[in-house]
């Protein structure tokens, strides 16, 4: 099922009483989802992610725009009617039930000729249980259960009823961080197997890449930039996508275009032609950096930490926005510091710059 | 070591003083008293030992009116509360406009002096010479007749007792199960929502799991209260509650212990223990109920 | 075909949010009917109470059928209340034997309380199991020998005899210990590095930190006290000892001579009207601390 948002808005009234300010939660979303598709809302905390998807399911009516699934305009309709499956992030499954209760439940919600017979009904527990590989632990209760296994329950329970969209409320931030890994797998095979449409929140830019189809990243209440993984990590339209998405984080640099050059402090790092004399944020992914005993930048080498296949170098710079500067450099690659100082070249297509002011990234012609 | 613990026995001191006098000697004391037979509250003295006050209290109609009354009050008013009071908190937590409102006046009764207000009860209730009272005109308009529910028929009189009662223990009971609600996890519903619960199955199935609990202690402390029932009956129907035969069990211990009819301390103790008998029975019972009946 | 299919299925959604929509509004409806009701059914004794206060004698007891409002509303009841019977009296009593009562109470609990909570002393534990099954002894059960005691002790009519065996509260004692718990050891050890005493500690740290609670058990004592009729009835048959409850019920048995209900009303105001304002002014603090364990009586 195509998910289409047109618009969409929602706006709540301050919390604060005294003053009449609307806090926008989501502001003006256009974007459409293709068929089958995982996609993942990353954005920190009060971004609106989960607002959007309670807009989706029903739980919240928006305060302008358009909601489709496939053609059907659902803006209006009543979360039941919708036909989604939601996964809460608590998971919400009901502890005086058993699994297979949980499961069972929005199945005896059926009326009419929708209604199913007990038999039905548990065939169909019984192959979303099997989906999510819960088979054997149907009778228990979910405080027996490990958190993972509660992970599945909840996503069996929304599954069992064959929803047109599957949402998830940060499915993984209740789980430990090996069961995160497997988990998110698991997500990603199910979605895989179903082909169901599937939308999930997420504040983990980690969590997001790995397994999406495609990211929506959102900030207060405005989408960002909508993209295949590797495409928002490789293109980020802002510094603040470029900040948000990899680890280690990106370094930031000031620094000003002059002449056709960019300089980071006294340093020319880059030509970049074309591109008007102004001041600019420069980010540098940290695979982008090559030691380079004529290489342009300057750092003071702080520390060399050996991780196996890679060696981050940890250097300060003043221009440098961070605390330090990590780069990430293969572990034969040869480092050699003169008085302290550690020189680099850098990778042009590792390196992105922003408007000082607008934060937005100028392209610049790569050779 | 030694002044360290001196000094904690110190602290407890007045605590300790006041509840041994107050509390653990009468206790140990009610029990003497109950077995005490033919105490003379003026001579101090008494003939024998035996069991011969409970048979007395037993016997005494006053007695067995006032058991009835009160397993009456207790029937009738704990299911209708904690049911009634269910619906309330339900519906309260379901709205958000004048909520804050809808709450402080529901708990209004809980800090009202149940004397006075019962008072204000009678005269709605009661009919003179000169008015039949607001409720009789009420029921005057529907096409019934009117009933003196202060000194008329028994059905009458229990009528206003209950009705009284519920009204008094609402506030508690309503407060209780709100915060009861307002701690169930707000996802719980949103799930159920999401999978198109209708609102019933969601109370049955959902809801009422979730605070049984709070509903069954809400049930014990009832029970438990209800037993205790006496400045309501006095409020409507005045101190001489055997008269208006609208007595409870307390009433009729205090009416023992003291008043026209009083100085009997053995039979009030005798009455007092089978009172305290009967709500530990049906609390025990109640207690095992809720072990199978409840969830978690 | 799909057209149709699509057309039909549109139509479906536009019907199903209309009678989505409809049942809300008129769910919703049900409630506030449902909940205004029960709170008319809670206000209506107040309102009737005030009206008929503020009625005159002769008024009221000219209506056959009692009017829901008056247009000549008088004071002269409330003046006949204070006048035809003590109404007075019986206030000042009351707030005496509160004051006193919720005081000597609070003073006694937090001691008690410290001592379970803070100071370490052979045999505390024991102590704190046998207190809290004291919790479970009904008033009823003790207060038949209490009654001899302060009778024998020839404190019948007296404050004194009032007052004494209505102080202690097991509940309050367990209710500040859980309090008293809460607050970290270390500030007690840094508390006796710079030298300070126990009953030091106990006045400038936990009191303080705890004052929520105390405030609490105060106010739930004051409405505990104000309401008292039992043991008042029991104890004092002398007016001049009568508490408000034992008050308005021997204004409502030998009251102002002839049954004057519109004073007795004025004087059933004047009783339930402190504890209102108090509930106004702390209703937060009440119904958290109800909430947390208070019963009626």
């Amino acid at each position: 099922m195509k998910i289409v948002l047109d618009h969409l808005t929602k706006k709540f009234p301050s919390r604060n009483k005294k003053s009449s300010d609307e806090v926008i939660a989501v502001n003006d979303f256009t974007f459409e989802i293709p068929d089958g598709k995982l996609v993942g809302l990353l954005g920190p905390s009060g971004c609106g992610k989960s607002t959007t998807l309670n807009l989706i399911c029903g739980l919240q009516m928006p305060t302008s725009g358009k909601i489709f699934f496939g053609d059907d305009d659902v803006t209006k309709l009543p979360p039941e009617n919708r036909g989604v499956g939601l996964v809460f992030q608590n998971y919400a499954l009901y502890p005086h039930l058993t699994v297979r209760q949980n499961i069972r439940f929005p199945l005896e919600n059926l009326k009419g000729d929708k209604k199913l017979s007990k038999e039905e009904m548990n065939k169909k527990v019984e192959e979303a249980a099997h989906l999510v590989q819960l088979d054997g632990l149907l009778e228990r209760k979910p405080k027996e259960m490990s958190g993972g296994q509660q992970q599945r329950v909840a996503i069996a329970r929304a599954l069992v009823k064959m929803p047109r969209v599957l949402l998830l409320d940060e499915p993984l931030s209740n789980l430990d961080a090996r069961l995160r890994l497997q988990t998110r797998e698991e997500i990603r095979r199910i979605q895989k197997e179903t082909g169901i449409t599937t939308i999930f929140v997420t504040h983990d830019q980690e969590e997001a890449m790995s397994i999406s189809d495609m990211i929506v990243v959102m900030k207060d209440g405005i989408i960002q930039q909508i993209d295949k993984p590797q495409e928002v990590y490789d293109d980020p339209v802002n510094l603040f996508v470029a900040k948000f998405l990899g680890t280690p984080a990106i370094n930031v640099f000031k620094g000003k275009v002059e002449g056709g050059k960019l300089y980071i402090g006294e340093d020319a790092v880059l030509d970049v032609p074309g591109v008007e004399d102004r001041k600019v944020y420069i980010g540098v992914r940290p695979e982008g950096f090559i030691p380079d005993e004529d290489g342009p930048l300057h750092c003071h080498l702080n520390a060399i930490e050996v991780m196996g296949r890679d060696v981050s170098v940890v250097s300060t710079n003043e221009a440098c926005e961070n605390t330090v500067i990590r780069s990430i450099i293969p572990s034969d690659s040869a480092v050699t510091p003169k008085d302290g100082v550690v020189r680099f070249s850098l990778k042009p297509y590792k390196v992105f710059m922003f408007d000082a002011e607008t934060e937005k990234r100028i392209e610049y012609p790569a050779k | 070591m030694k002044t360290r613990s001196a000094k904690g026995w110190l602290y407890l001191l007045p605590a300790i003083l006041f509840l041994g006098v107050f509390m653990v000697y009468p206790l140990l004391d009610v029990f003497v008293y109950s077995v005490e037979e033919g105490y003379n509250s003026a001579s101090q003295t008494y003939f024998g030992v035996g069991l011969y006050n409970f048979s007395y209290v037993l016997h005494d109609p006053y007695f067995l009116q006032a058991l009835k009354n009160t397993l009456l009050l207790v029937a009738i008013t704990v299911p209708l509360s904690t049911g009634i009071a269910l619906l309330i908190s339900v519906a309260l937590s379901s709205i958000q406009k004048l909520k804050d409102l809808y709450q402080t006046v529901f708990f209004l009764p809980y800090v009202t002096n149940t004397l006075a207000v019962g008072l204000v009860f009678m005269i709605l209730f009661k009919k003179t010479a000169y008015s039949d009272g607001l409720i009789n005109l009420l029921i005057n308009t529907f096409g019934g007749k009117s009933v003196d529910f202060i000194d008329g028929p028994y059905w009458a009189k229990m009528f206003v007792l209950c009705f009284y009662t519920i009204w008094i223990v609402m506030p508690f009971k309503i407060l209780i199960l709100t915060s009861a609600l307002a701690s169930v996890n707000q996802d719980y519903y949103n799930a159920a929502k999401v999978d198109g619960t209708s609102r019933w199955r969601i109370f049955w199935k959902i809801t009422l799991p979730m605070i049984s609990p709070t509903v069954f202690y809400l049930v014990i402390t009832g029970f438990i209260g209800a037993f205790k029932a006496y400045s309501d009956a006095v409020a409507l129907f005045g101190t001489d509650l055997n008269a208006a035969g609208m007595n409870t069990i307390v009433g009729y211990v205090y009416d023992m212990l003291y008043g026209d009819s009083g100085g009997y301390p053995s039979y009030a103790s005798a009455a007092a223990i089978l009172l305290f008998a009967i709500v530990l029975t049906i609390t025990c019972i109640n207690l095992m109920v809720s072990k199978k009946k409840v969830y978690y | 075909m799909a057209k149709t299919a699509k057309g039909e299925l549109s139509y479906d959604i536009i019907r199903i949010e209309k009678a989505s929509r409809v049942r809300k509004k008129v769910m919703t409806t049900l409630i506030y009917i449902f909940l205004t009701i029960w709170g008319l059914l809670v206000l209506f004794p107040f309102y009737w109470m005030i009206l008929t206060s503020v009625k005159s004698y002769s008024t009221y007891n000219s209506e056959y059928i009692p009017k829901f409002f008056t247009l000549a509303p008088t004071l002269q009841n409330y003046v006949d209340a204070f006048t035809a019977v003590s109404l007075a009296k019986y206030f000042t009593n009351t707030i005496l034997f509160t004051v006193i009562t919720t005081a000597v109470m609070v003073i006694v609990t937090v001691l008690a309380a410290y001592a379970f909570a803070r100071l370490d002393f052979a045999g505390r534990d024991l102590t704190f199991t046998i207190f809290l099954s004291l919790m479970m002894i009904p008033n009823e059960l003790v207060i038949i020998t209490n009654f001899v005691t302060i009778t024998n002790a020839g404190l019948r009519n007296t404050f004194t005899g009032l007052i004494l065996p209505s102080i202690t509260s097991v509940f309050y004692i367990y209710l500040l210990r859980e309090n008293f718990a809460q607050i970290p050891d270390e500030l007690y050890y840094a508390a006796k590095v710079d030298g300070t005493s126990d009953f030091k500690y106990l006045m400038k740290v936990m009191v303080p930190i705890c004052r929520p609670t105390i405030i609490t058990i105060t106010i739930l004592k004051v409405i505990e006290c104000w309401n008292s009729y039992v043991w008042p009835r029991l104890i004092t048959d002398d007016s001049a000892y009568f508490l408000v409850s034992n008050g308005i019920q021997e204004i409502r048995e030998n009251g102002f001579g002839r049954e004057n209900i519109p004073a007795m009303m004025a004087a059933v105001v004047v009783i339930s009207l402190p504890l209102i304002i108090l509930f106004l002014i702390f209703r937060d603090k009440i119904m958290a601390g109800v909430s947390r364990g208070g019963t009626k009586g």
